[in-house]
């Protein structure tokens, strides 16, 4: 059966035939770097498609149709467009800062991937502290955008930046403090640990409401993290023009771009992994027959559905709702999601020490 | 420290606004921006993300209008006005038309006068289903916007068959109108009346209806009465404060009295009142429609008049109610072919006066949605 973990085996067999250990790491090094970036393309493209179809299908109206069947290379030309136009530096921007900033962006896209598990053994790194570690490295994002919005040289670009700033530190805690509850529950950081201890049941399902309520809050903090709107301030296209990137174009406006895609895919990726089950098959207690036919389907469908599952909730949210004023977004945030993240948190505790999920 | 009040190309200090204090962070929202929608400038004194000033700078696109008219002959000069406010084109050539008309003594035939109406708050429809969508894409929601533009799109079509237009109608003419209305027209504006019934519902949902929708406009901008009378605010603005308004009660024009249809005020005096004035007037034009589409009077469609047009000396007013307020035309008269001096009163003017007085210490988000309820049009504006 199709399995990517098989897949990986097989290479990495097969190259220990041919190779000593060290050089066997290296190969295999390449290969993952080479299959993030080829999955960073592969996830750029898709999910422009899909949100161009998402809204089109919400706005009544086509959306591309012309470029390929169904539109479905339209990325496809949008990036070529990208590639072949001028990326330009304006005056007085402060150059080295404005051209490192969309790295950096692109740079922590990258290194969001490595404890994130695709499918059933299929991770590339399976660290012992993969939540610790998502965490610490997704705060590095505020500093591209503030970097950007700084070096831009622009006062639009420079709103945007602060408000950007106010918004990803708020909404990390709140983020943060949901992802904690399922720690709680599993009591491991490791991506791997989560997902097996869902064998038996996502936690959505076994732990309650107060994991329902951990999981509106994720679902919440992880739009404001990646900027999409209702709480798309740092772009607040009708009144900032694009915010933080007003002065980027070509190339380097095309990674910020990329870069805010492949977030929203890390962030409903963790989602997944910690409130979905990741990879996990849906299993219904001692329904045999059921679990087995869940079985078949392969866990890297699982992930992916999953995962796309939230995405598109995310995008529903974006082209339904109306953004947020600055202080509504921080009010939202630090007196009413904080406090009862902080609560739900106690309450997930007392679950834990007393047993109570199933 | 961030350079605020530097000019970074050539070095030197760029001195700051006058009444404005060094260091004041100033952003120009405009000409070209997304919420100004047209070439509006807005110089905005910021402190932070709260706004200390606003300066609107016009004249962006200014083609003299008044001075074009006054070579112009009184039938020709109906043509320009449709360019002013271009969203209710047909209510500017409708004001025009009847200020000559009361110039000249012309008696208009009934049936003209009928349709006149009931293209008159079609336009009203369609420009406040534009509105609605603009607005709530000045929020940030951009859904809304091609829901209403499904509807604005069959008023067009309607306005197509019978002028041949869809923007710059030029149907209204002193004496009745251009030519007959399509024979699909009844027809037509019943379908739409019907859609527009069944689809109302569904922007409440969408927009009236959203929590963030509500937070963003209740309590912001407000105006209260004193100041929308003493600003001069026209139009849903002031009737968003209270104000009795609409030109249609006050100063009944072209049959207007013999209709039922209520004057919409909210007391509110904030967005959402203004918000809810215009959705509510959409339902009261769309009554007088549902009254008067049946009964089209036989007839002709325009009366008798004279080849050239010769106004007597004197001058001439008339005001109607435009889908943005009040609109009125001053005509001064010499005995020619052509109008001594022409004077508009747009109601954009007068409702952006009060932007500055409204905006101050507020958010840069709510300019955008007090600018979006005011609902501005700039060429009407600037003429």
């Amino acid at each position: 059966m199709f399995s990517l973990a098989d897949i990986s085996k097989t290479i990495d067999t097969w190259l220990r035939l041919h190779l000593n250990d060290t050089w066997t790491l290296v190969v295999e090094m390449v290969i993952a770097g080479v299959s993030v970036i080829g999955l960073f393309a592969v996830l750029g493209l898709v999910l422009v498609i899909m949100e161009r179809k998402v809204s089109a299908w919400i706005q009544i109206r086509l959306g591309p149709n012309r470029v390929g069947p169904k539109g479905m290379f339209q990325s496809l030309a949008d990036t070529v467009k990208l590639l072949v136009k001028e990326g330009l530096t304006p005056d007085g921007a402060d150059k080295f800062l404005f051209n490192l900033a969309p790295l950096i962006a692109i740079v922590v896209a990258m290194l969001l991937m490595a404890p994130i598990a695709f499918a059933k053994n299929f991770q590339l790194w399976d660290m012992n502290i993969g939540v610790l570690y998502i965490t610490a490295v997704s705060s590095i994002m505020v500093i591209s955008v503030l970097m950007a919005g700084w070096a831009s040289n622009n006062k639009y670009s420079l709103l945007g930046a602060m408000r950007s700033g106010a918004q990803i530190v708020s909404y990390e805690l709140s983020a943060g403090l949901s992802i904690i509850a399922i720690v709680i529950l599993t009591g491991s950081l490791s991506f791997n640990e989560i997902v097996q201890s869902q064998a038996d049941g996502w936690w959505i399902f076994k732990g309650h409401i107060p994991v329902i309520i951990a999981f509106v809050i994720f679902i919440i903090a992880a739009t404001a993290e990646t900027n999409r709107a209702p709480f798309d301030l740092a772009e607040a296209e009708s009144e900032l023009t694009a915010g933080f990137h007003t002065e980027y174009s070509g190339m380097k406006f095309a990674l910020f771009f990329l870069a805010e895609y492949v977030n929203v895919f890390i962030v409903c990726a963790i989602g997944a992994t910690l409130f979905l089950g990741g990879w996990m098959p849906f299993h219904i207690g001692h329904w045999d027959a059921f679990n087995h036919v869940m079985d078949f389907i392969p866990s890297s469908m699982w992930f992916f559905g999953k995962t796309f599952f939230l995405i598109f909730l995310i995008m529903w949210f974006r082209w339904t709702f109306p953004r947020l004023r600055i202080d509504q977004l921080l009010n939202l945030e630090w007196k009413y999601l904080l406090p009862i993240s902080m609560f739900n948190i106690l309450l997930v505790t007392a679950m834990a020490i007393l047993k109570w999920h199933f | 420290m961030y350079r605020t009040t530097e000019i970074i190309s050539d070095g030197t200090k760029n001195p700051p606004l006058e009444g404005g204090e060094a260091g004041d962070f100033i952003i120009n929202v405009g000409p070209q921006h997304p919420a100004t929608h047209g070439v509006l400038h807005l110089v905005i004194t910021l402190n932070g993300e709260t706004i200390k000033k606003v300066e609107p700078h016009l004249g962006y696109i200014h083609r003299s209008i008044e001075k074009m008219c006054e070579s112009l002959t009184y039938r020709q000069f109906i043509y320009v006005t449709s360019r002013m406010d271009y969203l209710s084109s047909h209510i500017n050539n409708h004001a025009c038309a009847m200020c000559v008309e009361k110039g000249m003594q012309i008696e208009v035939p009934a049936r003209a006068r009928v349709i006149r109406i009931l293209m008159d708050e079609l336009t009203r429809i369609a420009s406040h289903e534009l509105w609605l969508g603009a607005m709530a894409m000045d929020l940030g929601a951009f859904t809304p916007f091609f829901h209403t533009f499904r509807e604005r799109e069959m008023i067009n079509e309607i306005m197509e068959d019978t002028c041949g237009a869809r923007l710059t109608m030029n149907y209204m003419v002193p004496g009745g109108v251009m030519q007959d209305i399509h024979p699909d027209f009844q027809r037509k504006v019943k379908d739409f009346v019907k859609q527009f019934q069944r689809k109302i519902g569904e922007m409440d949902e969408i927009v009236t209806g959203n929590t963030i929708f509500q937070n963003r406009m209740k309590g912001v901008g407000i105006i209260t009465r004193e100041d929308a009378i003493s600003f001069g605010c026209t139009g849903p603005v002031s009737r968003g404060s209270g104000v009795s308004s609409d030109t249609r009660k006050l100063f009944p024009y072209e049959g207007y009295e013999n209709i039922e249809f209520d004057e919409v005020i909210e007391t509110g005096c904030d967005s959402f009142a203004r918000y809810m004035i215009r959705i509510r007037e959409m339902q009261q034009s769309i009554r007088i429609i549902e009254q008067l589409i049946d009964n089209i009077p036989e007839g002709d469609f325009q009366a008798k008049t004279k080849a050239v047009l010769k106004l007597p000396k004197g001058d001439f007013f008339q005001r109607v109610e435009t889908a943005r307020g009040q609109f009125g035309v001053y005509i001064v008269s010499e005995g020619g072919t052509t109008p001594y001096r022409i004077k508009f009163r747009s109601p954009g003017f007068s409702n952006l006066s009060i932007l500055d007085h409204i905006a101050r210490g507020s958010k840069i988000g709510d300019l955008v949605a007090m600018m979006g309820t005011l609902d501005l049009v700039i060429p009407d504006i600037d003429r």
